[in-house]
Protein backbone atom coordinates (compact mmCIF):
# COMPACT_ATOMS: atom_id res chain seq x y z
CA UNK A 1 0.00 0.00 0.00
CA UNK A 2 1.14 3.54 -0.70
CA UNK A 3 0.05 6.25 1.69
CA UNK A 4 0.61 9.97 1.18
CA UNK A 5 0.25 12.34 4.10
CA UNK A 6 -0.19 16.06 3.84
CA UNK A 7 1.87 16.58 0.66
CA UNK A 8 2.54 20.23 -0.18
CA UNK A 9 4.73 21.65 -2.90
CA UNK A 10 5.44 25.14 -4.19
CA UNK A 11 7.48 26.34 -7.14
CA UNK A 12 8.77 29.84 -6.36
CA UNK A 13 5.62 31.59 -5.07
CA UNK A 14 3.14 29.29 -6.72
CA UNK A 15 1.55 26.67 -4.46
CA UNK A 16 1.05 23.61 -6.67
CA UNK A 17 0.01 21.03 -4.07
CA UNK A 18 -1.70 21.86 -0.81
CA UNK A 19 -1.86 19.25 1.96
CA UNK A 20 -2.88 16.20 -0.05
CA UNK A 21 -3.39 12.88 1.75
CA UNK A 22 -4.66 9.53 0.53
CA UNK A 23 -4.21 5.76 0.55
CA UNK A 24 -3.63 3.63 -2.54
CA UNK A 25 -4.35 -0.05 -1.81
CA UNK A 26 -2.65 -3.19 -3.11
CA UNK A 27 -4.11 -4.76 -6.28
CA UNK A 28 -6.22 -1.66 -6.88
CA UNK A 29 -5.96 0.61 -9.90
CA UNK A 30 -6.04 4.05 -8.34
CA UNK A 31 -6.59 7.14 -10.41
CA UNK A 32 -5.53 10.71 -9.79
CA UNK A 33 -7.74 12.90 -11.95
CA UNK A 34 -8.18 16.60 -12.53
CA UNK A 35 -7.89 19.27 -15.19
CA UNK A 36 -4.62 20.46 -16.71
CA UNK A 37 -2.41 22.35 -14.26
CA UNK A 38 -4.06 21.00 -11.11
CA UNK A 39 -0.87 19.33 -9.89
CA UNK A 40 -1.54 15.68 -10.83
CA UNK A 41 1.84 15.06 -12.46
CA UNK A 42 3.69 16.95 -9.71
CA UNK A 43 1.94 14.79 -7.11
CA UNK A 44 2.97 11.66 -9.02
CA UNK A 45 6.56 12.94 -9.22
CA UNK A 46 6.52 13.57 -5.46
CA UNK A 47 5.33 9.98 -4.91
CA UNK A 48 7.92 8.33 -7.18
CA UNK A 49 10.75 10.45 -5.83
CA UNK A 50 11.48 12.77 -8.75
CA UNK A 51 10.33 15.96 -6.98
CA UNK A 52 10.83 16.48 -3.27
CA UNK A 53 7.72 17.79 -1.53
CA UNK A 54 8.08 20.82 0.75
CA UNK A 55 6.04 19.05 3.41
CA UNK A 56 4.48 15.65 3.96
CA UNK A 57 5.31 11.98 3.81
CA UNK A 58 5.17 9.25 1.17
CA UNK A 59 4.96 5.80 2.75
CA UNK A 60 5.61 2.64 0.75
CA UNK A 61 4.24 -0.18 2.93
CA UNK A 62 5.21 1.89 5.94
CA UNK A 63 8.66 2.96 4.64
CA UNK A 64 8.95 6.74 4.56
CA UNK A 65 10.60 7.47 1.20
CA UNK A 66 11.68 11.07 1.69
CA UNK A 67 13.10 10.76 5.20
CA UNK A 68 14.75 7.41 4.40
CA UNK A 69 18.49 7.03 3.72
CA UNK A 70 19.96 6.45 0.24
CA UNK A 71 19.72 2.67 0.57
CA UNK A 72 16.02 2.82 1.53
CA UNK A 73 15.35 5.07 -1.44
CA UNK A 74 17.24 2.75 -3.77
CA UNK A 75 15.40 -0.29 -2.40
CA UNK A 76 12.00 1.39 -2.88
CA UNK A 77 12.93 2.60 -6.37
CA UNK A 78 13.80 -0.93 -7.42
CA UNK A 79 10.25 -1.96 -6.54
CA UNK A 80 8.80 0.78 -8.76
CA UNK A 81 7.84 0.56 -12.41
CA UNK A 82 6.77 3.66 -14.26
CA UNK A 83 5.15 4.42 -17.58
CA UNK A 84 5.85 7.99 -18.66
CA UNK A 85 3.57 10.27 -20.62
CA UNK A 86 5.83 10.17 -23.69
CA UNK A 87 6.90 6.56 -22.98
CA UNK A 88 10.52 7.74 -22.35
CA UNK A 89 12.05 4.87 -24.31
CA UNK A 90 15.79 5.08 -24.93
CA UNK A 91 16.21 6.17 -28.56
CA UNK A 92 19.51 4.37 -29.06
CA UNK A 93 18.18 0.97 -27.96
CA UNK A 94 15.72 -1.33 -29.71
CA UNK A 95 12.53 -2.60 -28.07
CA UNK A 96 14.17 -5.68 -26.56
CA UNK A 97 17.14 -3.70 -25.22
CA UNK A 98 14.79 -1.10 -23.74
CA UNK A 99 12.86 -3.75 -21.84
CA UNK A 100 16.05 -5.59 -20.83
CA UNK A 101 17.73 -2.40 -19.59
CA UNK A 102 16.54 -2.53 -15.93
CA UNK A 103 17.50 -6.22 -15.71
CA UNK A 104 20.91 -5.46 -17.16
CA UNK A 105 21.54 -2.56 -14.81
CA UNK A 106 20.01 -3.79 -11.59
CA UNK A 107 20.34 -7.59 -11.53
CA UNK A 108 22.98 -10.26 -12.00
CA UNK A 109 20.68 -12.59 -13.95
CA UNK A 110 22.24 -14.83 -16.59
CA UNK A 111 21.68 -13.59 -20.12
CA UNK A 112 19.34 -16.47 -21.06
CA UNK A 113 17.13 -15.75 -18.06
CA UNK A 114 17.02 -12.06 -18.99
CA UNK A 115 15.97 -12.94 -22.53
CA UNK A 116 13.22 -15.24 -21.24
CA UNK A 117 11.91 -12.55 -18.90
CA UNK A 118 11.94 -9.92 -21.66
CA UNK A 119 10.20 -12.31 -24.06
CA UNK A 120 7.52 -12.98 -21.42
CA UNK A 121 6.91 -9.26 -20.82
CA UNK A 122 6.79 -8.44 -24.53
CA UNK A 123 4.42 -11.33 -25.12
CA UNK A 124 2.28 -10.08 -22.21
CA UNK A 125 1.84 -6.69 -23.90
CA UNK A 126 1.42 -8.27 -27.35
CA UNK A 127 4.70 -7.13 -28.87
CA UNK A 128 6.62 -10.38 -29.25
CA UNK A 129 7.17 -9.67 -32.96
CA UNK A 130 8.53 -6.15 -32.51
CA UNK A 131 11.52 -6.92 -30.30
CA UNK A 132 14.17 -5.85 -32.80
CA UNK A 133 12.49 -2.63 -33.90
CA UNK A 134 13.69 0.81 -32.80
CA UNK A 135 11.34 3.11 -30.83
CA UNK A 136 11.17 5.50 -33.80
CA UNK A 137 9.87 2.66 -35.99
CA UNK A 138 6.81 1.83 -33.88
CA UNK A 139 3.51 3.65 -33.25
CA UNK A 140 2.63 5.69 -30.14
CA UNK A 141 0.40 2.90 -28.81
CA UNK A 142 3.18 0.33 -29.28
CA UNK A 143 5.63 2.66 -27.53
CA UNK A 144 3.25 2.81 -24.56
CA UNK A 145 3.10 -0.98 -24.49
CA UNK A 146 6.89 -1.21 -24.60
CA UNK A 147 6.90 1.30 -21.71
CA UNK A 148 4.54 -0.99 -19.77
CA UNK A 149 6.72 -4.02 -20.55
CA UNK A 150 9.79 -2.15 -19.28
CA UNK A 151 7.88 -1.06 -16.18
CA UNK A 152 6.86 -4.63 -15.25
CA UNK A 153 10.06 -6.44 -16.22
CA UNK A 154 11.51 -6.14 -12.71
CA UNK A 155 8.34 -7.57 -11.10
CA UNK A 156 7.51 -4.25 -9.42
CA UNK A 157 5.32 -3.91 -6.35
CA UNK A 158 4.21 -0.45 -7.42
CA UNK A 159 3.28 0.71 -10.93
CA UNK A 160 2.85 4.37 -11.87
CA UNK A 161 1.42 5.62 -15.14
CA UNK A 162 1.53 9.28 -16.12
CA UNK A 163 -1.27 9.96 -18.61
CA UNK A 164 -0.99 6.60 -20.39
CA UNK A 165 -3.69 7.54 -22.91
CA UNK A 166 -2.36 10.88 -24.07
CA UNK A 167 -1.96 11.08 -27.82
CA UNK A 168 -3.73 7.78 -28.48
CA UNK A 169 -6.95 7.08 -30.37
CA UNK A 170 -9.90 6.03 -28.17
CA UNK A 171 -9.69 2.32 -29.05
CA UNK A 172 -5.96 2.06 -28.37
CA UNK A 173 -6.47 4.09 -25.18
CA UNK A 174 -9.04 1.58 -23.93
CA UNK A 175 -6.67 -1.30 -24.78
CA UNK A 176 -3.88 0.36 -22.78
CA UNK A 177 -6.26 0.92 -19.84
CA UNK A 178 -7.37 -2.70 -19.91
CA UNK A 179 -3.76 -3.85 -20.06
CA UNK A 180 -2.87 -1.76 -17.00
CA UNK A 181 -5.88 -3.09 -15.07
CA UNK A 182 -5.11 -6.70 -16.06
CA UNK A 183 -1.46 -6.40 -15.06
CA UNK A 184 -2.47 -4.84 -11.72
CA UNK A 185 -4.73 -7.80 -10.92
CA UNK A 186 -2.39 -10.44 -12.35
CA UNK A 187 0.74 -9.35 -10.47
CA UNK A 188 -1.11 -7.93 -7.44
CA UNK A 189 0.63 -4.57 -7.63
CA UNK A 190 -0.34 -1.14 -6.39
CA UNK A 191 -1.05 0.96 -9.45
CA UNK A 192 -1.50 4.72 -9.59
CA UNK A 193 -2.59 6.28 -12.88
CA UNK A 194 -2.64 10.01 -13.52
CA UNK A 195 -5.22 10.82 -16.16
CA UNK A 196 -7.91 13.18 -17.33
CA UNK A 197 -9.48 10.63 -19.61
CA UNK A 198 -13.09 9.84 -18.67
CA UNK A 199 -12.97 6.38 -20.25
CA UNK A 200 -10.20 5.48 -17.80
CA UNK A 201 -12.17 6.94 -14.91
CA UNK A 202 -15.25 4.88 -15.65
CA UNK A 203 -13.38 1.81 -16.90
CA UNK A 204 -10.57 1.05 -14.49
CA UNK A 205 -10.87 3.45 -11.52
CA UNK A 206 -11.19 1.42 -8.33
CA UNK A 207 -10.09 4.36 -6.20
CA UNK A 208 -10.26 7.87 -7.61
CA UNK A 209 -8.78 11.08 -6.20
CA UNK A 210 -9.92 14.36 -7.76
CA UNK A 211 -7.54 17.31 -7.57
CA UNK A 212 -8.59 20.89 -8.09
CA UNK A 213 -6.16 23.82 -7.87
CA UNK A 214 -3.65 21.77 -5.90
CA UNK A 215 -6.19 20.45 -3.36
CA UNK A 216 -7.93 17.11 -3.02
CA UNK A 217 -11.63 17.89 -3.52
CA UNK A 218 -13.05 14.41 -3.68
CA UNK A 219 -12.15 10.71 -3.35
CA UNK A 220 -14.16 7.58 -3.99
CA UNK A 221 -14.77 4.98 -6.70
CA UNK A 222 -16.19 5.02 -10.22
CA UNK A 223 -19.67 4.04 -8.98
CA UNK A 224 -20.03 7.01 -6.68
CA UNK A 225 -18.30 9.63 -8.84
CA UNK A 226 -21.35 10.42 -11.00
CA UNK A 227 -23.48 11.04 -7.93
CA UNK A 228 -21.24 13.84 -6.71
CA UNK A 229 -22.61 17.27 -5.85
CA UNK A 230 -19.25 19.04 -6.04
CA UNK A 231 -19.62 21.58 -8.88
CA UNK A 232 -15.93 21.46 -9.90
CA UNK A 233 -16.01 17.68 -10.21
CA UNK A 234 -19.34 17.75 -12.07
CA UNK A 235 -17.90 20.29 -14.47
CA UNK A 236 -14.85 18.08 -15.02
CA UNK A 237 -16.90 14.90 -15.51
CA UNK A 238 -19.34 16.43 -17.95
CA UNK A 239 -16.88 18.55 -19.89
CA UNK A 240 -17.34 16.09 -22.75
CA UNK A 241 -20.04 17.45 -25.06
CA UNK A 242 -21.66 14.05 -25.66
CA UNK A 243 -21.85 13.24 -21.94
CA UNK A 244 -23.22 16.70 -21.27
CA UNK A 245 -26.03 16.20 -23.80
CA UNK A 246 -26.88 12.77 -22.40
CA UNK A 247 -27.03 14.18 -18.89
CA UNK A 248 -29.20 17.10 -19.99
CA UNK A 249 -31.61 14.73 -21.75
CA UNK A 250 -31.73 12.53 -18.66
CA UNK A 251 -32.55 15.55 -16.50
CA UNK A 252 -35.23 16.70 -18.95
CA UNK A 253 -36.75 13.20 -18.95
CA UNK A 254 -36.87 12.98 -15.19
CA UNK B 1 13.13 56.30 -24.23
CA UNK B 2 10.12 55.81 -21.92
CA UNK B 3 8.44 58.87 -20.39
CA UNK B 4 7.13 58.15 -16.90
CA UNK B 5 6.02 60.11 -13.88
CA UNK B 6 8.29 59.90 -10.86
CA UNK B 7 5.42 58.63 -8.75
CA UNK B 8 4.47 55.84 -11.14
CA UNK B 9 8.11 54.88 -11.61
CA UNK B 10 8.84 54.49 -7.91
CA UNK B 11 5.50 52.89 -7.07
CA UNK B 12 6.14 50.38 -9.81
CA UNK B 13 9.63 49.71 -8.47
CA UNK B 14 8.29 49.24 -4.93
CA UNK B 15 5.59 46.86 -6.16
CA UNK B 16 7.79 44.67 -8.26
CA UNK B 17 10.89 44.99 -6.11
CA UNK B 18 13.07 45.55 -9.13
CA UNK B 19 13.84 48.14 -11.74
CA UNK B 20 11.44 47.86 -14.63
CA UNK B 21 13.04 49.91 -17.41
CA UNK B 22 16.28 48.08 -17.91
CA UNK B 23 15.57 47.21 -21.54
CA UNK B 24 13.89 50.48 -22.44
CA UNK B 25 16.82 52.76 -21.61
CA UNK B 26 17.09 55.77 -19.34
CA UNK B 27 13.55 56.96 -18.47
CA UNK B 28 12.69 60.66 -18.72
CA UNK B 29 10.97 61.85 -15.56
CA UNK B 30 8.55 64.75 -15.45
CA UNK B 31 6.59 66.55 -12.75
CA UNK B 32 9.57 67.69 -10.62
CA UNK B 33 12.01 70.69 -10.67
CA UNK B 34 15.26 70.27 -12.65
CA UNK B 35 17.58 69.74 -9.63
CA UNK B 36 15.29 67.02 -8.28
CA UNK B 37 15.14 65.43 -11.71
CA UNK B 38 18.94 65.38 -11.92
CA UNK B 39 19.08 63.60 -8.57
CA UNK B 40 16.49 61.13 -9.81
CA UNK B 41 18.52 60.49 -12.96
CA UNK B 42 21.54 59.79 -10.74
CA UNK B 43 19.44 57.50 -8.56
CA UNK B 44 18.33 55.65 -11.67
CA UNK B 45 21.94 55.20 -12.74
CA UNK B 46 22.87 53.81 -9.29
CA UNK B 47 19.94 51.44 -9.43
CA UNK B 48 21.02 50.24 -12.85
CA UNK B 49 24.54 49.64 -11.58
CA UNK B 50 23.30 47.83 -8.48
CA UNK B 51 21.39 45.47 -10.77
CA UNK B 52 24.59 44.66 -12.61
CA UNK B 53 25.90 43.25 -9.33
CA UNK B 54 23.58 40.30 -9.79
CA UNK B 55 25.94 38.91 -12.44
CA UNK B 56 28.64 37.65 -10.01
CA UNK B 57 26.06 36.12 -7.70
CA UNK B 58 24.34 34.29 -10.55
CA UNK B 59 27.75 33.14 -11.84
CA UNK B 60 28.69 31.83 -8.37
CA UNK B 61 25.32 30.12 -8.13
CA UNK B 62 25.93 28.39 -11.45
CA UNK B 63 29.51 27.48 -10.51
CA UNK B 64 28.28 25.94 -7.24
CA UNK B 65 25.67 23.92 -9.09
CA UNK B 66 28.34 22.73 -11.54
CA UNK B 67 30.60 21.57 -8.70
CA UNK B 68 27.72 19.73 -7.00
CA UNK B 69 26.96 18.13 -10.37
CA UNK B 70 30.57 16.94 -10.64
CA UNK B 71 30.35 15.51 -7.10
CA UNK B 72 27.14 13.64 -7.97
CA UNK B 73 28.97 11.73 -10.73
CA UNK B 74 30.85 9.72 -8.14
CA UNK B 75 27.94 8.97 -5.78
CA UNK B 76 26.04 5.64 -5.99
CA UNK B 77 27.95 4.43 -9.01
CA UNK B 78 26.82 1.45 -11.05
CA UNK B 79 28.70 -1.79 -11.83
CA UNK B 80 32.17 -1.28 -13.38
CA UNK B 81 31.43 -3.34 -16.50
CA UNK B 82 28.54 -0.98 -17.28
CA UNK B 83 30.96 1.95 -17.34
CA UNK B 84 33.52 0.03 -19.38
CA UNK B 85 31.07 -0.65 -22.20
CA UNK B 86 29.76 2.91 -22.09
CA UNK B 87 33.29 4.39 -22.15
CA UNK B 88 34.15 2.33 -25.25
CA UNK B 89 30.96 3.52 -26.99
CA UNK B 90 31.71 7.12 -26.09
CA UNK B 91 35.34 6.81 -27.27
CA UNK B 92 33.99 5.91 -30.69
CA UNK B 93 31.44 8.74 -30.68
CA UNK B 94 33.81 11.39 -29.36
CA UNK B 95 37.10 10.17 -30.81
CA UNK B 96 36.75 8.12 -33.97
CA UNK B 97 33.93 10.26 -35.34
CA UNK B 98 36.05 13.40 -34.86
CA UNK B 99 39.16 12.16 -36.71
CA UNK B 100 38.01 13.54 -40.07
CA UNK B 101 37.32 17.12 -38.95
CA UNK B 102 40.48 17.23 -36.80
CA UNK B 103 42.58 15.98 -39.75
CA UNK B 104 41.19 18.56 -42.16
CA UNK B 105 41.54 21.49 -39.74
CA UNK B 106 45.04 20.52 -38.60
CA UNK B 107 46.48 19.94 -42.07
CA UNK B 108 45.26 23.28 -43.34
CA UNK B 109 46.33 25.18 -40.22
CA UNK B 110 49.85 23.75 -40.56
CA UNK B 111 49.96 24.58 -44.26
CA UNK B 112 48.70 28.14 -43.74
CA UNK B 113 51.09 28.73 -40.83
CA UNK B 114 54.03 27.64 -42.99
CA UNK B 115 53.08 29.82 -45.96
CA UNK B 116 52.32 32.90 -43.85
CA UNK B 117 55.56 32.53 -41.87
CA UNK B 118 57.51 32.21 -45.11
CA UNK B 119 55.75 35.33 -46.42
CA UNK B 120 56.85 37.33 -43.36
CA UNK B 121 60.45 36.05 -43.21
CA UNK B 122 61.99 38.13 -45.95
CA UNK B 123 65.33 38.92 -44.32
CA UNK B 124 68.27 37.05 -45.95
CA UNK B 125 69.89 36.83 -42.48
CA UNK B 126 67.20 34.48 -41.17
CA UNK B 127 67.60 30.91 -42.42
CA UNK B 128 64.64 29.18 -44.11
CA UNK B 129 64.74 26.43 -41.47
CA UNK B 130 63.24 28.99 -39.05
CA UNK B 131 59.93 28.53 -40.87
CA UNK B 132 59.78 24.89 -39.73
CA UNK B 133 60.86 25.86 -36.23
CA UNK B 134 57.99 28.36 -36.00
CA UNK B 135 55.47 25.89 -37.44
CA UNK B 136 56.64 23.24 -34.94
CA UNK B 137 56.46 25.46 -31.88
CA UNK B 138 53.16 27.06 -32.84
CA UNK B 139 51.67 23.66 -33.55
CA UNK B 140 52.89 21.88 -30.44
CA UNK B 141 52.37 24.75 -28.02
CA UNK B 142 49.11 26.21 -29.22
CA UNK B 143 47.53 25.17 -32.47
CA UNK B 144 47.31 21.41 -31.93
CA UNK B 145 45.93 21.41 -28.38
CA UNK B 146 43.94 24.63 -28.29
CA UNK B 147 42.54 24.95 -31.79
CA UNK B 148 41.75 21.24 -31.93
CA UNK B 149 39.94 21.46 -28.62
CA UNK B 150 38.00 24.54 -29.71
CA UNK B 151 36.93 22.69 -32.85
CA UNK B 152 35.99 19.70 -30.68
CA UNK B 153 34.05 21.89 -28.28
CA UNK B 154 31.85 22.77 -31.25
CA UNK B 155 31.45 19.24 -32.50
CA UNK B 156 31.56 17.16 -29.32
CA UNK B 157 30.22 19.78 -26.90
CA UNK B 158 27.08 20.52 -28.88
CA UNK B 159 26.50 16.82 -29.47
CA UNK B 160 26.80 16.01 -25.74
CA UNK B 161 24.56 18.91 -24.64
CA UNK B 162 22.00 18.23 -27.37
CA UNK B 163 21.87 14.50 -26.59
CA UNK B 164 21.47 14.96 -22.84
CA UNK B 165 19.04 17.85 -23.29
CA UNK B 166 16.83 15.71 -25.51
CA UNK B 167 16.98 12.88 -22.98
CA UNK B 168 15.93 15.33 -20.26
CA UNK B 169 12.93 16.80 -22.09
CA UNK B 170 11.71 13.37 -23.25
CA UNK B 171 11.86 12.10 -19.63
CA UNK B 172 14.52 9.48 -20.38
CA UNK B 173 16.65 10.86 -17.53
CA UNK B 174 13.62 10.71 -15.21
CA UNK B 175 13.10 7.10 -16.29
CA UNK B 176 16.67 6.26 -15.22
CA UNK B 177 16.22 7.99 -11.88
CA UNK B 178 12.93 6.22 -11.18
CA UNK B 179 14.73 2.90 -11.77
CA UNK B 180 17.16 3.85 -9.01
CA UNK B 181 20.06 4.50 -11.40
CA UNK B 182 22.29 7.53 -10.82
CA UNK B 183 21.52 9.15 -14.17
CA UNK B 184 24.32 11.72 -13.95
CA UNK B 185 26.92 9.08 -13.23
CA UNK B 186 25.61 6.60 -15.79
CA UNK B 187 25.30 9.11 -18.61
CA UNK B 188 28.01 11.69 -17.93
CA UNK B 189 30.96 9.94 -16.29
CA UNK B 190 31.68 7.72 -19.34
CA UNK B 191 31.61 10.81 -21.58
CA UNK B 192 34.19 12.59 -19.40
CA UNK B 193 36.45 9.52 -19.14
CA UNK B 194 36.21 8.93 -22.90
CA UNK B 195 37.02 12.58 -23.66
CA UNK B 196 40.04 12.52 -21.33
CA UNK B 197 41.30 9.38 -23.12
CA UNK B 198 40.71 10.38 -26.75
CA UNK B 199 41.41 14.13 -26.75
CA UNK B 200 45.19 13.66 -26.22
CA UNK B 201 45.20 11.11 -29.05
CA UNK B 202 43.42 13.57 -31.33
CA UNK B 203 45.88 16.29 -30.32
CA UNK B 204 48.84 14.04 -31.18
CA UNK B 205 47.25 13.30 -34.57
CA UNK B 206 46.55 16.99 -35.04
CA UNK B 207 50.17 17.95 -34.22
CA UNK B 208 51.54 15.40 -36.65
CA UNK B 209 49.19 16.42 -39.48
CA UNK B 210 49.74 20.11 -38.87
CA UNK B 211 53.53 19.77 -39.11
CA UNK B 212 53.16 17.50 -42.13
CA UNK B 213 50.73 19.97 -43.73
CA UNK B 214 53.35 22.68 -43.24
CA UNK B 215 55.98 20.43 -44.82
CA UNK B 216 53.83 19.79 -47.90
CA UNK B 217 52.85 23.42 -48.31
CA UNK B 218 56.41 24.68 -47.76
CA UNK B 219 58.12 22.23 -50.09
CA UNK B 220 55.46 22.30 -52.83
CA UNK B 221 55.55 26.11 -53.03
CA UNK B 222 59.33 26.20 -52.82
CA UNK B 223 59.33 28.32 -49.65
CA UNK B 224 61.57 25.81 -47.92
CA UNK B 225 63.47 22.68 -48.97
CA UNK B 226 62.75 19.31 -47.31
CA UNK B 227 66.22 19.31 -45.71
CA UNK B 228 65.75 22.83 -44.30
CA UNK B 229 62.30 21.89 -42.97
CA UNK B 230 63.54 18.77 -41.18
CA UNK B 231 66.54 20.68 -39.82
CA UNK B 232 64.20 23.41 -38.53
CA UNK B 233 61.96 20.84 -36.84
CA UNK B 234 64.95 19.50 -34.86
CA UNK B 235 66.51 22.87 -34.11
CA UNK B 236 66.22 24.19 -30.48
CA UNK B 237 63.59 21.61 -29.61
CA UNK B 238 62.16 21.87 -26.06
CA UNK B 239 61.00 18.35 -25.06
CA UNK B 240 58.70 19.71 -22.33
CA UNK B 241 56.46 21.27 -24.99
CA UNK B 242 55.03 17.83 -25.85
CA UNK B 243 53.87 16.84 -22.32
CA UNK B 244 52.67 20.43 -21.90
CA UNK B 245 50.43 20.04 -24.97
CA UNK B 246 49.11 16.73 -23.63
CA UNK B 247 48.40 18.21 -20.18
CA UNK B 248 46.48 20.99 -21.89
CA UNK B 249 44.47 18.51 -23.94
CA UNK B 250 43.50 16.52 -20.81
CA UNK B 251 42.36 19.68 -19.00
CA UNK B 252 40.45 20.90 -22.05
CA UNK B 253 38.83 17.48 -22.50
CA UNK B 254 37.58 17.54 -18.92
CA UNK B 255 36.27 21.10 -19.24
CA UNK B 256 34.51 20.59 -22.58
CA UNK B 257 32.87 17.29 -21.68
CA UNK B 258 31.82 18.28 -18.16
CA UNK B 259 30.53 21.76 -19.04
CA UNK B 260 28.59 20.47 -22.05
CA UNK B 261 27.14 17.63 -19.98
CA UNK B 262 26.14 20.08 -17.25
CA UNK B 263 24.38 22.32 -19.77
CA UNK B 264 22.53 19.39 -21.35
CA UNK B 265 21.68 17.60 -18.12
CA UNK B 266 19.85 20.58 -16.63
CA UNK B 267 17.92 21.55 -19.77
CA UNK B 268 14.38 22.67 -18.98
CA UNK B 269 11.57 23.18 -21.46
CA UNK B 270 11.39 21.93 -25.02
CA UNK B 271 13.22 21.76 -28.33
CA UNK B 272 14.09 25.46 -28.25
CA UNK B 273 15.82 25.10 -24.90
CA UNK B 274 17.79 22.08 -26.16
CA UNK B 275 19.16 24.33 -28.90
CA UNK B 276 20.00 26.99 -26.31
CA UNK B 277 21.76 24.41 -24.15
CA UNK B 278 23.90 23.34 -27.11
CA UNK B 279 24.80 26.94 -27.87
CA UNK B 280 25.61 27.66 -24.22
CA UNK B 281 27.67 24.48 -24.04
CA UNK B 282 29.84 25.56 -26.97
CA UNK B 283 30.17 29.16 -25.78
CA UNK B 284 31.02 28.27 -22.18
CA UNK B 285 33.39 25.49 -23.24
CA UNK B 286 35.30 27.82 -25.58
CA UNK B 287 35.63 30.52 -22.93
CA UNK B 288 36.77 28.02 -20.29
CA UNK B 289 39.28 26.47 -22.72
CA UNK B 290 40.81 29.88 -23.45
CA UNK B 291 40.95 30.79 -19.75
CA UNK B 292 42.51 27.45 -18.87
CA UNK B 293 44.96 27.85 -21.76
CA UNK B 294 46.19 31.14 -20.31
CA UNK B 295 46.37 29.79 -16.75
CA UNK B 296 48.27 26.65 -17.78
CA UNK B 297 50.74 28.71 -19.80
CA UNK B 298 51.35 30.94 -16.76
CA UNK B 299 51.69 28.00 -14.39
CA UNK B 300 53.71 25.51 -16.42
CA UNK B 301 55.94 27.49 -18.79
Amino acid sequence: MIEIRNISKSFNDKQVLNGISGKFKNSDTSLIIGGSGTGKSVLLKCIVGLVKPDEGQVLYDGRDFWSGDTETKRAVRREIGMLFQGSALFDSKNVEENVMFPLHMLTNMPKSEKRDRVAFCLQRVGLENASKRMPSEISGGMQKRVGIARAIVMNPKYLFCDEPNSGLDPLTAIKIDDLIAEITDEFEITTIVVTHDMNSVMGIGEYIMFLYQGRKLWEGDSNSITETNIPELKEFLFANKLLKEIKEKEEEGS
Amino acid sequence: MPKVSVLSYFSNKIQTGRFTFKTAGNPTFYGFPTEVLMKLQLKWLLLELSQKRSFPSSFMNRLGKYLIFLGSLFKNREKMNVYLNRVLDECILIGVDSVFIVSIVSSFIGAVTCIQTAYNLISPLIPNSTIALIVRDMTVLELAPTITCIVLSGKVGSSIAGGLGTMRITEQIDALEVMGINAASYLVLPKIIAAVIVFPMLVILSGFLSIYGGYLAGTLTGAVTPTEYVYGLRDSFQPFNVPFALIKSVVFAFLISSISSFQGFYTKGGALEVGQSSTNAVTNSCISVLLADYMLAQLLL
